[in-house]
Protein backbone atom coordinates (compact mmCIF):
# COMPACT_ATOMS: atom_id res chain seq x y z
CA UNK A 1 0.00 0.00 0.00
CA UNK A 2 1.42 3.60 -0.99
CA UNK A 3 1.64 4.61 2.99
CA UNK A 4 3.25 7.90 2.00
CA UNK A 5 0.27 8.51 -0.24
CA UNK A 6 -2.10 8.23 2.56
CA UNK A 7 0.19 9.95 5.21
CA UNK A 8 0.35 12.86 2.84
CA UNK A 9 -3.05 13.14 2.17
CA UNK A 10 -4.12 12.92 5.46
CA UNK A 11 -2.48 15.39 7.63
CA UNK A 12 -5.02 17.81 6.02
CA UNK A 13 -7.88 15.50 5.66
CA UNK A 14 -9.88 17.03 9.02
CA UNK A 15 -9.46 20.35 8.62
CA UNK A 16 -9.27 21.25 5.19
CA UNK A 17 -11.60 18.17 3.71
CA UNK A 18 -13.21 20.79 0.81
CA UNK A 19 -9.91 22.18 0.15
CA UNK A 20 -8.47 18.81 -0.56
CA UNK A 21 -11.00 17.85 -2.82
CA UNK A 22 -9.67 20.29 -5.08
CA UNK A 23 -6.25 19.25 -4.87
CA UNK A 24 -5.55 15.53 -5.48
CA UNK A 25 -4.11 13.75 -2.68
CA UNK A 26 -1.20 12.65 -5.73
CA UNK A 27 -0.07 16.09 -6.88
CA UNK A 28 1.46 17.05 -3.76
CA UNK A 29 3.99 13.61 -3.93
CA UNK A 30 3.91 13.17 -7.70
CA UNK A 31 1.36 10.69 -8.58
CA UNK A 32 0.45 10.75 -12.11
CA UNK A 33 -2.83 12.26 -12.70
CA UNK A 34 -5.83 9.05 -13.01
CA UNK A 35 -4.45 7.49 -10.21
CA UNK A 36 -6.12 9.38 -7.46
CA UNK A 37 -9.60 10.34 -7.30
CA UNK A 38 -12.18 11.71 -5.35
CA UNK A 39 -15.16 9.79 -3.78
CA UNK A 40 -18.74 10.96 -1.56
CA UNK A 41 -19.49 8.32 1.52
CA UNK A 42 -20.84 8.63 4.51
CA UNK A 43 -19.50 7.78 7.92
CA UNK A 44 -21.85 6.96 11.08
CA UNK A 45 -23.88 9.35 9.90
CA UNK A 46 -21.43 12.02 8.48
CA UNK A 47 -20.70 13.19 4.88
CA UNK A 48 -17.21 12.83 3.71
CA UNK A 49 -15.32 14.00 0.88
CA UNK A 50 -11.54 12.46 -0.05
CA UNK A 51 -9.38 12.31 -2.87
CA UNK A 52 -7.24 9.53 -2.19
CA UNK A 53 -4.45 7.76 -4.22
CA UNK A 54 -6.72 5.22 -5.94
CA UNK A 55 -4.73 2.10 -3.86
CA UNK A 56 -6.15 3.69 -0.50
CA UNK A 57 -8.29 1.26 1.37
CA UNK A 58 -11.61 1.62 2.78
CA UNK A 59 -9.22 0.72 6.19
CA UNK A 60 -6.59 3.18 5.05
CA UNK A 61 -9.31 6.00 4.16
CA UNK A 62 -10.76 5.57 7.81
CA UNK A 63 -7.79 5.28 9.76
CA UNK A 64 -5.28 7.62 7.65
CA UNK A 65 -7.74 9.98 6.61
CA UNK A 66 -10.44 10.23 8.51
CA UNK A 67 -8.44 9.14 11.91
CA UNK A 68 -11.14 6.95 12.59
CA UNK A 69 -8.38 4.33 14.29
CA UNK A 70 -10.94 2.46 16.07
CA UNK A 71 -10.93 -0.44 13.12
CA UNK A 72 -7.60 -2.24 13.08
CA UNK A 73 -5.32 -3.14 10.84
CA UNK A 74 -4.35 -6.77 10.94
CA UNK A 75 -3.52 -9.07 8.21
CA UNK A 76 -4.44 -6.77 5.54
CA UNK A 77 -5.50 -9.68 3.36
CA UNK A 78 -9.01 -10.40 4.71
CA UNK A 79 -7.74 -13.89 6.84
CA UNK A 80 -8.27 -12.26 10.22
CA UNK A 81 -11.42 -9.76 10.53
CA UNK A 82 -9.91 -6.81 12.66
CA UNK A 83 -10.71 -4.20 9.67
CA UNK A 84 -14.34 -4.95 10.09
CA UNK A 85 -16.77 -2.74 9.53
CA UNK A 86 -20.51 -2.53 8.07
CA UNK A 87 -21.52 -1.06 4.89
CA UNK A 88 -25.03 -0.12 3.45
CA UNK A 89 -25.47 -2.10 6.27
CA UNK A 90 -23.34 -5.78 5.93
CA UNK A 91 -20.58 -6.64 7.40
CA UNK A 92 -17.11 -6.40 5.03
CA UNK A 93 -13.30 -6.59 5.35
CA UNK A 94 -12.30 -3.21 4.89
CA UNK A 95 -8.93 -3.87 4.17
CA UNK A 96 -10.24 -6.09 0.85
CA UNK A 97 -11.84 -3.21 -0.42
CA UNK A 98 -11.19 -0.11 -2.44
CA UNK A 99 -12.56 3.62 -0.54
CA UNK A 100 -13.16 4.69 -4.27
CA UNK A 101 -15.60 1.85 -4.67
CA UNK A 102 -17.58 3.41 -1.98
CA UNK A 103 -19.36 6.18 -3.88
CA UNK A 104 -22.80 6.80 -1.94
CA UNK A 105 -22.13 4.33 0.58
CA UNK A 106 -23.08 4.45 4.48
CA UNK A 107 -20.43 2.88 6.76
CA UNK A 108 -20.69 2.46 10.15
CA UNK A 109 -17.66 1.79 12.36
CA UNK A 110 -16.71 0.74 15.89
CA UNK A 111 -17.03 4.65 16.29
CA UNK A 112 -20.59 4.70 15.00
CA UNK A 113 -22.11 1.64 16.84
CA UNK A 114 -21.42 3.78 20.51
CA UNK A 115 -18.90 5.41 22.46
CA UNK A 116 -17.69 5.57 26.10
CA UNK A 117 -21.10 6.94 28.32
CA UNK A 118 -24.21 5.08 25.34
CA UNK A 119 -22.17 2.10 24.82
CA UNK A 120 -24.00 -0.24 22.29
CA UNK A 121 -25.65 -3.19 24.41
CA UNK A 122 -22.74 -5.59 21.99
CA UNK A 123 -19.93 -3.23 23.36
CA UNK A 124 -21.28 -3.20 27.05
CA UNK A 125 -21.89 -7.10 26.91
CA UNK A 126 -18.42 -7.28 25.77
CA UNK A 127 -17.05 -5.45 28.97
CA UNK A 128 -19.34 -7.41 31.18
CA UNK A 129 -17.91 -10.66 29.83
CA UNK A 130 -13.97 -9.53 29.31
CA UNK A 131 -14.55 -10.52 25.99
CA UNK A 132 -10.89 -9.48 25.02
CA UNK A 133 -7.63 -9.39 26.26
CA UNK A 134 -5.46 -7.11 24.45
CA UNK A 135 -8.31 -5.86 22.98
CA UNK A 136 -6.48 -5.59 19.27
CA UNK A 137 -9.38 -7.77 17.35
CA UNK A 138 -12.35 -6.26 19.56
CA UNK A 139 -13.51 -3.24 17.20
CA UNK A 140 -13.84 -6.50 14.51
CA UNK A 141 -15.37 -8.93 16.81
CA UNK A 142 -17.86 -6.40 18.16
CA UNK A 143 -19.37 -5.38 14.47
CA UNK A 144 -19.31 -8.67 13.50
CA UNK A 145 -21.07 -9.53 16.51
CA UNK A 146 -23.92 -7.16 15.80
CA UNK A 147 -24.07 -8.23 12.07
CA UNK A 148 -24.29 -11.70 12.79
CA UNK A 149 -27.14 -11.12 15.21
CA UNK A 150 -28.83 -9.22 12.08
CA UNK A 151 -28.26 -11.94 9.98
CA UNK A 152 -29.52 -14.87 11.90
CA UNK A 153 -32.47 -12.33 12.33
CA UNK A 154 -32.81 -11.88 8.94
CA UNK A 155 -33.07 -15.79 8.27
CA UNK A 156 -29.72 -16.04 6.26
CA UNK A 157 -28.01 -19.43 6.94
CA UNK A 158 -24.93 -20.59 7.79
CA UNK A 159 -22.83 -23.98 7.14
CA UNK A 160 -23.78 -25.54 11.07
CA UNK A 161 -27.56 -24.65 9.61
CA UNK A 162 -29.64 -27.91 9.38
CA UNK A 163 -32.43 -27.92 7.06
CA UNK A 164 -31.78 -25.03 4.75
CA UNK A 165 -35.59 -24.61 3.94
CA UNK A 166 -36.29 -24.00 7.99
CA UNK A 167 -36.36 -20.71 10.21
CA UNK A 168 -32.31 -20.57 10.88
CA UNK A 169 -32.73 -20.63 14.98
CA UNK A 170 -30.17 -19.10 16.78
CA UNK A 171 -27.57 -21.27 18.58
CA UNK A 172 -24.15 -21.31 20.03
CA UNK A 173 -22.43 -23.32 17.12
CA UNK A 174 -24.41 -21.01 15.11
CA UNK A 175 -22.86 -18.18 16.54
CA UNK A 176 -19.43 -20.07 16.47
CA UNK A 177 -19.71 -20.78 13.14
CA UNK A 178 -20.57 -17.26 12.09
CA UNK A 179 -17.94 -15.69 13.89
CA UNK A 180 -14.94 -18.05 12.57
CA UNK A 181 -13.84 -14.81 10.18
CA UNK A 182 -12.96 -12.80 13.63
CA UNK A 183 -9.61 -14.02 14.94
CA UNK A 184 -8.80 -13.46 18.52
CA UNK A 185 -4.74 -14.39 19.38
CA UNK A 186 -5.27 -13.93 23.05
CA UNK A 187 -7.64 -16.32 22.46
CA UNK A 188 -11.22 -15.08 24.27
CA UNK A 189 -13.60 -16.43 22.07
CA UNK A 190 -15.25 -18.28 25.08
CA UNK A 191 -16.15 -15.06 26.27
CA UNK A 192 -17.22 -13.20 23.47
CA UNK A 193 -19.38 -16.11 22.52
CA UNK A 194 -20.97 -15.49 25.93
CA UNK A 195 -21.07 -11.87 25.81
CA UNK A 196 -23.15 -12.53 22.07
CA UNK A 197 -25.71 -14.52 23.63
CA UNK A 198 -26.09 -12.13 26.29
CA UNK A 199 -27.14 -9.74 23.91
CA UNK A 200 -29.47 -12.17 21.89
CA UNK A 201 -30.72 -12.85 24.93
CA UNK A 202 -29.90 -16.50 25.46
CA UNK A 203 -27.71 -17.97 27.91
CA UNK A 204 -24.59 -19.59 26.97
CA UNK B 1 0.43 -2.29 -4.72
CA UNK B 2 0.94 -0.68 -8.15
CA UNK B 3 -0.99 2.57 -8.98
CA UNK B 4 -3.99 1.96 -11.64
CA UNK B 5 -6.14 4.01 -13.33
CA UNK B 6 -9.89 3.53 -12.30
CA UNK B 7 -13.39 3.64 -13.92
CA UNK B 8 -16.74 2.38 -13.29
CA UNK B 9 -18.16 0.84 -16.12
CA UNK B 10 -21.27 2.24 -17.66
CA UNK B 11 -22.49 -0.52 -19.68
CA UNK B 12 -21.15 -4.13 -20.32
CA UNK B 13 -20.11 -3.15 -23.93
CA UNK B 14 -18.11 -0.15 -22.41
CA UNK B 15 -16.67 -2.42 -20.44
CA UNK B 16 -15.35 -5.31 -22.15
CA UNK B 17 -14.07 -2.04 -24.75
CA UNK B 18 -12.30 -0.44 -22.24
CA UNK B 19 -10.96 -4.05 -21.00
CA UNK B 20 -9.75 -4.86 -24.41
CA UNK B 21 -8.62 -1.78 -25.45
CA UNK B 22 -5.66 -1.80 -22.21
CA UNK B 23 -2.69 -3.71 -22.09
CA UNK B 24 -3.14 -5.14 -18.47
CA UNK B 25 -6.55 -3.99 -17.38
CA UNK B 26 -8.65 -5.72 -14.70
CA UNK B 27 -12.91 -6.54 -14.38
CA UNK B 28 -12.96 -5.44 -10.42
CA UNK B 29 -16.35 -6.79 -8.76
CA UNK B 30 -16.07 -7.77 -4.58
CA UNK B 31 -12.22 -6.96 -5.16
CA UNK B 32 -11.36 -9.86 -2.29
CA UNK B 33 -9.20 -12.10 -4.64
CA UNK B 34 -8.11 -8.87 -7.03
CA UNK B 35 -6.84 -6.88 -4.12
CA UNK B 36 -4.89 -9.30 -2.18
CA UNK B 37 -3.09 -10.55 -5.41
CA UNK B 38 -2.59 -6.81 -5.89
CA UNK B 39 -0.92 -6.28 -2.62
CA UNK B 40 1.12 -8.54 -2.95
CA UNK B 41 1.95 -7.58 -6.37
CA UNK B 42 1.01 -10.58 -7.84
CA UNK B 43 -1.48 -8.97 -9.85
CA UNK B 44 -0.62 -5.70 -11.61
CA UNK B 45 -2.81 -4.34 -13.33
CA UNK B 46 -2.97 -0.62 -14.73
CA UNK B 47 -6.35 0.27 -15.69
CA UNK B 48 -9.43 -1.16 -12.99
CA UNK B 49 -12.58 -1.32 -14.40
CA UNK B 50 -15.14 -1.24 -11.32
CA UNK B 51 -18.02 -3.85 -12.47
CA UNK B 52 -20.14 -3.47 -9.85
CA UNK B 53 -22.65 -0.84 -11.39
CA UNK B 54 -23.68 -2.78 -14.47
CA UNK B 55 -26.81 -3.88 -12.25
CA UNK B 56 -26.06 -7.60 -12.75
CA UNK B 57 -26.84 -8.35 -9.48
CA UNK B 58 -30.16 -10.64 -9.52
CA UNK B 59 -31.41 -14.03 -9.72
CA UNK B 60 -34.37 -14.88 -12.27
CA UNK B 61 -35.87 -17.74 -13.18
CA UNK B 62 -35.52 -18.60 -16.53
CA UNK B 63 -38.15 -20.41 -19.02
CA UNK B 64 -36.33 -23.83 -18.99
CA UNK B 65 -37.14 -23.60 -15.35
CA UNK B 66 -33.82 -22.79 -13.89
CA UNK B 67 -32.07 -19.96 -12.56
CA UNK B 68 -30.29 -17.00 -14.51
CA UNK B 69 -27.44 -15.67 -11.51
CA UNK B 70 -25.83 -12.76 -12.30
CA UNK B 71 -22.20 -12.41 -12.25
CA UNK B 72 -22.42 -9.66 -9.30
CA UNK B 73 -24.65 -11.85 -7.36
CA UNK B 74 -22.50 -12.06 -3.87
CA UNK B 75 -22.23 -14.94 -2.51
CA UNK B 76 -24.34 -14.45 0.94
CA UNK B 77 -27.44 -13.45 -1.13
CA UNK B 78 -27.01 -16.76 -3.61
CA UNK B 79 -26.52 -18.80 -0.77
CA UNK B 80 -29.54 -17.58 1.44
CA UNK B 81 -31.93 -17.44 -1.66
CA UNK B 82 -34.86 -19.17 -1.27
CA UNK B 83 -35.30 -20.97 -4.42
CA UNK B 84 -30.80 -21.64 -4.37
CA UNK B 85 -32.08 -23.14 -0.82
CA UNK B 86 -34.61 -25.59 -2.23
CA UNK B 87 -33.68 -26.18 -4.95
CA UNK B 88 -29.99 -26.49 -5.59
CA UNK B 89 -29.18 -27.30 -1.92
CA UNK B 90 -25.76 -28.18 -2.79
CA UNK B 91 -24.83 -24.44 -3.98
CA UNK B 92 -25.89 -23.06 -0.65
CA UNK B 93 -24.41 -25.29 1.18
CA UNK B 94 -20.88 -24.97 -0.88
CA UNK B 95 -21.37 -21.42 -0.79
CA UNK B 96 -21.41 -21.38 2.79
CA UNK B 97 -18.19 -23.86 3.29
CA UNK B 98 -16.39 -21.00 2.02
CA UNK B 99 -14.11 -18.06 3.32
CA UNK B 100 -16.24 -16.11 6.15
CA UNK B 101 -19.43 -13.73 6.66
CA UNK B 102 -17.68 -10.59 5.86
CA UNK B 103 -15.65 -12.34 3.17
CA UNK B 104 -19.40 -13.68 1.15
CA UNK B 105 -20.72 -10.50 1.85
CA UNK B 106 -18.16 -9.12 -1.30
CA UNK B 107 -17.30 -11.99 -3.26
CA UNK B 108 -19.44 -12.12 -6.07
CA UNK B 109 -20.84 -15.25 -8.20
CA UNK B 110 -18.39 -14.54 -11.19
CA UNK B 111 -15.03 -13.26 -8.88
CA UNK B 112 -15.61 -16.63 -6.87
CA UNK B 113 -15.47 -18.96 -10.56
CA UNK B 114 -12.21 -16.66 -11.43
CA UNK B 115 -10.20 -16.81 -7.88
CA UNK B 116 -6.63 -17.98 -8.51
CA UNK B 117 -5.03 -20.87 -6.80
CA UNK B 118 -3.87 -21.04 -3.26
CA UNK B 119 -0.55 -22.58 -3.87
CA UNK B 120 1.79 -21.36 -1.21
CA UNK B 121 4.29 -20.69 -3.94
CA UNK B 122 2.03 -19.01 -6.21
CA UNK B 123 2.23 -16.51 -3.29
CA UNK B 124 5.83 -16.49 -2.36
CA UNK B 125 7.17 -13.72 -5.13
CA UNK B 126 10.55 -14.97 -4.00
CA UNK B 127 9.89 -18.70 -5.42
CA UNK B 128 9.88 -19.97 -9.16
CA UNK B 129 6.38 -20.35 -10.34
CA UNK B 130 5.26 -21.15 -13.83
CA UNK B 131 1.48 -19.79 -13.09
CA UNK B 132 2.94 -16.38 -11.97
CA UNK B 133 5.95 -16.42 -14.05
CA UNK B 134 5.40 -18.38 -16.93
CA UNK B 135 8.87 -20.22 -17.62
CA UNK B 136 10.49 -20.28 -14.03
CA UNK B 137 9.50 -23.47 -13.09
CA UNK B 138 7.56 -24.77 -10.66
CA UNK B 139 8.53 -25.21 -6.99
CA UNK B 140 5.56 -26.80 -5.94
CA UNK B 141 6.30 -30.01 -7.47
CA UNK B 142 9.20 -31.10 -5.43
CA UNK B 143 8.06 -28.70 -2.55
CA UNK B 144 5.87 -28.84 0.32
CA UNK B 145 2.90 -29.97 -1.74
CA UNK B 146 0.20 -31.41 1.00
CA UNK B 147 -2.52 -28.95 -0.41
CA UNK B 148 -2.06 -29.31 -3.97
CA UNK B 149 -3.42 -31.20 -6.81
CA UNK B 150 -3.30 -35.11 -7.66
CA UNK B 151 -5.48 -35.49 -11.14
CA UNK B 152 -5.47 -33.70 -14.30
CA UNK B 153 -1.77 -31.73 -13.47
CA UNK B 154 1.03 -31.51 -15.81
CA UNK B 155 4.75 -31.19 -15.13
CA UNK B 156 4.80 -27.31 -14.86
CA UNK B 157 1.96 -26.92 -12.76
CA UNK B 158 0.08 -29.07 -9.85
CA UNK B 159 -2.00 -26.64 -8.48
CA UNK B 160 -6.02 -26.90 -7.89
CA UNK B 161 -8.67 -24.31 -8.32
CA UNK B 162 -9.46 -23.34 -4.35
CA UNK B 163 -13.80 -22.70 -5.30
CA UNK B 164 -16.20 -24.44 -3.53
CA UNK B 165 -18.82 -22.93 -4.92
CA UNK B 166 -17.26 -24.16 -8.90
CA UNK B 167 -17.67 -27.50 -7.36
CA UNK B 168 -21.35 -27.20 -7.05
CA UNK B 169 -21.92 -25.52 -10.38
CA UNK B 170 -20.07 -28.43 -12.08
CA UNK B 171 -22.22 -30.87 -10.45
CA UNK B 172 -25.31 -28.95 -11.01
CA UNK B 173 -24.47 -28.20 -14.98
CA UNK B 174 -23.86 -24.42 -14.59
CA UNK B 175 -23.50 -22.52 -18.00
CA UNK B 176 -21.73 -19.18 -17.80
CA UNK B 177 -22.49 -16.90 -19.97
CA UNK B 178 -20.13 -14.03 -21.04
CA UNK B 179 -20.15 -11.22 -23.67
CA UNK B 180 -16.72 -10.50 -25.42
CA UNK B 181 -15.29 -7.20 -26.25
CA UNK B 182 -16.88 -7.66 -30.16
CA UNK B 183 -20.07 -7.81 -28.45
CA UNK B 184 -20.66 -11.60 -28.96
CA UNK B 185 -22.42 -13.64 -26.37
CA UNK B 186 -21.18 -17.00 -25.41
CA UNK B 187 -22.66 -19.61 -23.13
CA UNK B 188 -19.66 -21.81 -21.71
CA UNK B 189 -20.83 -24.93 -19.78
CA UNK B 190 -18.79 -24.71 -16.84
CA UNK B 191 -16.87 -28.54 -17.18
CA UNK B 192 -15.16 -26.20 -20.28
CA UNK B 193 -14.85 -23.02 -18.57
CA UNK B 194 -11.98 -24.21 -16.50
CA UNK B 195 -8.44 -25.76 -17.93
CA UNK B 196 -6.39 -28.19 -16.68
CA UNK B 197 -2.80 -26.57 -16.52
CA UNK B 198 -0.92 -28.43 -19.72
CA UNK B 199 2.17 -26.44 -20.33
CA UNK B 200 0.42 -22.85 -19.57
CA UNK B 201 -1.05 -22.90 -16.45
CA UNK B 202 -1.14 -19.14 -16.01
CA UNK B 203 -4.14 -19.76 -18.49
CA UNK B 204 -7.08 -20.31 -16.31
CA UNK B 205 -10.12 -20.33 -17.90
CA UNK B 206 -11.72 -20.05 -21.87
CA UNK B 207 -12.50 -16.64 -21.35
CA UNK B 208 -10.72 -14.05 -24.14
CA UNK B 209 -9.23 -10.69 -23.55
CA UNK B 210 -11.68 -8.12 -22.92
CA UNK B 211 -14.33 -10.98 -21.98
CA UNK B 212 -16.83 -9.97 -19.43
CA UNK B 213 -18.90 -12.87 -17.55
CA UNK B 214 -22.72 -11.61 -17.19
CA UNK B 215 -24.18 -14.80 -15.41
CA UNK B 216 -23.94 -18.28 -14.55
CA UNK B 217 -27.27 -20.07 -15.40
CA UNK B 218 -28.57 -23.23 -13.38
CA UNK B 219 -31.02 -26.21 -15.42
CA UNK B 220 -33.91 -27.03 -13.75
CA UNK B 221 -33.62 -28.11 -10.25
CA UNK B 222 -32.76 -32.26 -10.46
CA UNK B 223 -34.09 -32.76 -7.07
CA UNK B 224 -32.19 -35.74 -5.11
CA UNK B 225 -30.06 -35.39 -1.96
CA UNK B 226 -27.82 -32.45 -2.05
CA UNK B 227 -24.82 -32.82 -0.37
CA UNK B 228 -21.67 -31.36 0.08
CA UNK B 229 -18.51 -32.40 2.31
CA UNK B 230 -15.92 -30.59 2.61
CA UNK B 231 -12.17 -31.58 4.86
CA UNK B 232 -9.83 -28.99 6.20
CA UNK B 233 -7.24 -28.01 8.90
CA UNK B 234 -10.01 -26.08 10.80
CA UNK B 235 -13.58 -26.72 11.14
CA UNK B 236 -14.13 -23.21 9.74
CA UNK B 237 -12.63 -20.50 7.33
CA UNK B 238 -9.83 -22.74 5.51
CA UNK B 239 -9.43 -24.01 1.96
CA UNK B 240 -10.37 -27.47 1.38
CA UNK B 241 -8.19 -30.15 1.54
CA UNK B 242 -10.66 -31.86 -0.60
CA UNK B 243 -14.15 -31.75 -0.96
CA UNK B 244 -17.30 -33.69 -2.35
CA UNK B 245 -19.98 -32.43 -4.29
CA UNK B 246 -22.96 -34.55 -4.63
CA UNK B 247 -26.33 -35.14 -5.67
CA UNK B 248 -27.86 -38.25 -4.86
CA UNK B 249 -31.30 -39.83 -5.83
CA UNK B 250 -33.30 -42.59 -4.25
CA UNK B 251 -32.27 -45.16 -6.43
CA UNK B 252 -28.58 -44.93 -6.09
CA UNK B 253 -27.63 -42.86 -9.42
CA UNK B 254 -26.41 -39.56 -9.27
CA UNK B 255 -23.35 -36.98 -10.19
CA UNK B 256 -20.19 -36.27 -8.13
CA UNK B 257 -17.54 -33.66 -8.54
CA UNK B 258 -14.24 -33.36 -6.23
CA UNK B 259 -12.51 -30.50 -5.22
CA UNK B 260 -9.31 -30.01 -4.11
CA UNK B 261 -7.47 -32.17 -6.39
CA UNK B 262 -7.04 -30.45 -9.76
CA UNK B 263 -7.41 -27.70 -11.71
CA UNK B 264 -10.58 -27.80 -11.86
CA UNK B 265 -14.05 -29.04 -10.54
CA UNK B 266 -13.24 -32.56 -10.87
CA UNK B 267 -15.96 -34.33 -12.75
CA UNK B 268 -15.93 -37.82 -15.01
CA UNK B 269 -19.19 -39.13 -16.49
CA UNK B 270 -17.88 -42.92 -15.84
CA UNK B 271 -17.17 -41.80 -12.32
CA UNK B 272 -21.27 -41.15 -12.00
CA UNK B 273 -22.40 -43.78 -13.53
CA UNK B 274 -20.52 -45.66 -11.00
CA UNK B 275 -21.92 -44.10 -7.77
CA UNK B 276 -24.44 -46.91 -7.32
CA UNK B 277 -21.58 -49.84 -6.92
CA UNK B 278 -20.03 -47.27 -4.01
CA UNK B 279 -17.37 -45.36 -2.83
CA UNK B 280 -14.26 -47.40 -3.83
CA UNK B 281 -14.91 -47.94 -7.41
CA UNK B 282 -16.09 -44.29 -7.95
CA UNK B 283 -13.08 -42.98 -6.57
CA UNK B 284 -11.03 -45.55 -8.59
CA UNK B 285 -12.33 -44.33 -11.68
CA UNK B 286 -12.48 -40.51 -10.68
CA UNK B 287 -9.00 -40.73 -9.65
CA UNK B 288 -7.34 -43.38 -12.17
CA UNK B 289 -5.04 -41.06 -13.82
CA UNK B 290 -3.43 -39.61 -10.50
CA UNK B 291 -0.18 -39.26 -9.69
CA UNK B 292 0.00 -37.56 -6.39
CA UNK B 293 2.78 -36.52 -4.28
CA UNK B 294 4.50 -38.12 -1.31
CA UNK B 295 2.94 -35.26 0.51
CA UNK B 296 -0.10 -35.36 -0.95
CA UNK B 297 -0.96 -39.06 -1.58
CA UNK B 298 -3.24 -39.14 1.66
CA UNK B 299 -5.80 -37.45 -0.85
CA UNK B 300 -6.49 -40.17 -2.93
CA UNK B 301 -8.09 -42.10 0.43
CA UNK B 302 -8.98 -39.12 2.04
CA UNK B 303 -11.48 -38.90 -1.38
CA UNK B 304 -12.79 -42.68 -1.31
CA UNK B 305 -13.55 -41.84 2.55
CA UNK B 306 -15.42 -38.66 1.98
CA UNK B 307 -17.09 -39.58 -0.78
CA UNK B 308 -18.41 -43.05 1.59
CA UNK B 309 -19.59 -40.65 4.42
CA UNK B 310 -21.28 -38.68 1.80
CA UNK B 311 -23.14 -41.64 0.15
CA UNK B 312 -23.76 -42.84 3.47
CA UNK B 313 -25.16 -39.77 4.36
CA UNK B 314 -27.46 -39.77 1.09
CA UNK B 315 -29.07 -43.37 2.15
CA UNK B 316 -29.89 -42.23 5.76
C1 LIG C 1 -9.16 -15.23 3.82
C2 LIG C 1 -9.92 -15.79 2.65
C3 LIG C 1 -10.49 -17.05 2.75
C4 LIG C 1 -11.21 -17.58 1.68
N1 LIG C 1 -11.74 -18.82 1.78
C5 LIG C 1 -12.39 -19.38 0.73
C6 LIG C 1 -12.92 -20.69 0.78
O1 LIG C 1 -12.83 -21.38 1.81
N2 LIG C 1 -13.56 -21.18 -0.31
C7 LIG C 1 -13.70 -20.44 -1.46
O2 LIG C 1 -14.30 -20.94 -2.40
N3 LIG C 1 -13.19 -19.20 -1.55
C8 LIG C 1 -12.55 -18.66 -0.48
N4 LIG C 1 -12.01 -17.40 -0.59
C9 LIG C 1 -12.01 -16.74 -1.89
C10 LIG C 1 -13.23 -15.92 -2.18
O3 LIG C 1 -14.33 -16.79 -2.39
C11 LIG C 1 -12.92 -15.11 -3.44
O4 LIG C 1 -11.96 -14.14 -3.10
C12 LIG C 1 -14.14 -14.43 -4.03
O5 LIG C 1 -15.12 -15.36 -4.37
C13 LIG C 1 -13.76 -13.62 -5.25
O6 LIG C 1 -14.87 -12.87 -5.69
P1 LIG C 1 -14.77 -11.28 -5.88
O7 LIG C 1 -16.06 -10.81 -6.42
O8 LIG C 1 -14.29 -10.63 -4.65
O9 LIG C 1 -13.65 -11.25 -7.01
P2 LIG C 1 -12.60 -10.11 -7.42
O10 LIG C 1 -11.47 -10.15 -6.48
O11 LIG C 1 -13.29 -8.82 -7.63
O12 LIG C 1 -12.16 -10.68 -8.85
C14 LIG C 1 -11.52 -11.92 -9.02
C15 LIG C 1 -11.18 -12.08 -10.49
O13 LIG C 1 -12.37 -12.17 -11.26
C16 LIG C 1 -12.39 -11.20 -12.30
N5 LIG C 1 -13.79 -10.80 -12.48
C17 LIG C 1 -14.65 -10.40 -11.49
N6 LIG C 1 -15.88 -10.22 -12.02
C18 LIG C 1 -15.80 -10.52 -13.33
C19 LIG C 1 -16.76 -10.56 -14.39
N7 LIG C 1 -18.05 -10.23 -14.20
N8 LIG C 1 -16.34 -10.93 -15.62
C20 LIG C 1 -15.05 -11.28 -15.84
N9 LIG C 1 -14.11 -11.25 -14.87
C21 LIG C 1 -14.48 -10.89 -13.64
C22 LIG C 1 -11.45 -10.11 -11.82
O14 LIG C 1 -10.91 -9.40 -12.90
C23 LIG C 1 -10.41 -10.91 -11.07
O15 LIG C 1 -9.44 -11.39 -11.96
C24 LIG C 1 -11.33 -16.83 0.49
C25 LIG C 1 -10.78 -15.56 0.39
C26 LIG C 1 -10.07 -15.03 1.45
C27 LIG C 1 -9.47 -13.66 1.32
S1 LIG D 1 1.90 -25.74 -8.66
FE1 LIG D 1 1.40 -24.15 -10.19
S2 LIG D 1 0.94 -22.38 -8.91
FE2 LIG D 1 2.11 -23.81 -7.59
S3 LIG D 1 4.30 -23.27 -7.88
FE3 LIG D 1 3.84 -24.83 -9.39
S4 LIG D 1 3.33 -23.58 -11.20
FE4 LIG D 1 3.12 -22.23 -9.45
Amino acid sequence: MASAATVAASGVASKARAQQAEVPAGAKIGIPAGETSSVSFKVNGQDQTLSVDNRTTLLDALREHLHLTGTKKGCDHGQCGACTVMVDGRRINSCLSLAIMHEGDEVVTIEGLGEPGKLHPMQAAFVKHDGYQCGYCTPGQICSSVAVLEEIKAGMPSHVTGDLTAKVAFSLEEIRERMSGNLCRCGAYSNIVDAIADVAGRPA
Amino acid sequence: MKSFTYERATSVEAATKAAAAHDAARFIAGGTNLLDLMKLEIETPTHLIDVNTLGLDTIEATSEGGLRIGALVRNSDLAADERVRRDYGLLSRALLAGASGQLRNKATTAGNLLQRTRCPYFYDTNQPCNKRQPGSGCSAIDGFSRQLGIVGISSSCIATHPSDMAIAMRVLDAVVETVGSDGAKRSIPIADFHRLPGDTPHIETELKKGEIITAVVLPKPIGGKQIYRKVRDRASYAFALISVGAVIQPDGTGRVAVGGVAHKPWRLDAADEDLPSGAGRVTRRLLLDAQPTEHNAYKVKLVERTLGAVLAEAKG
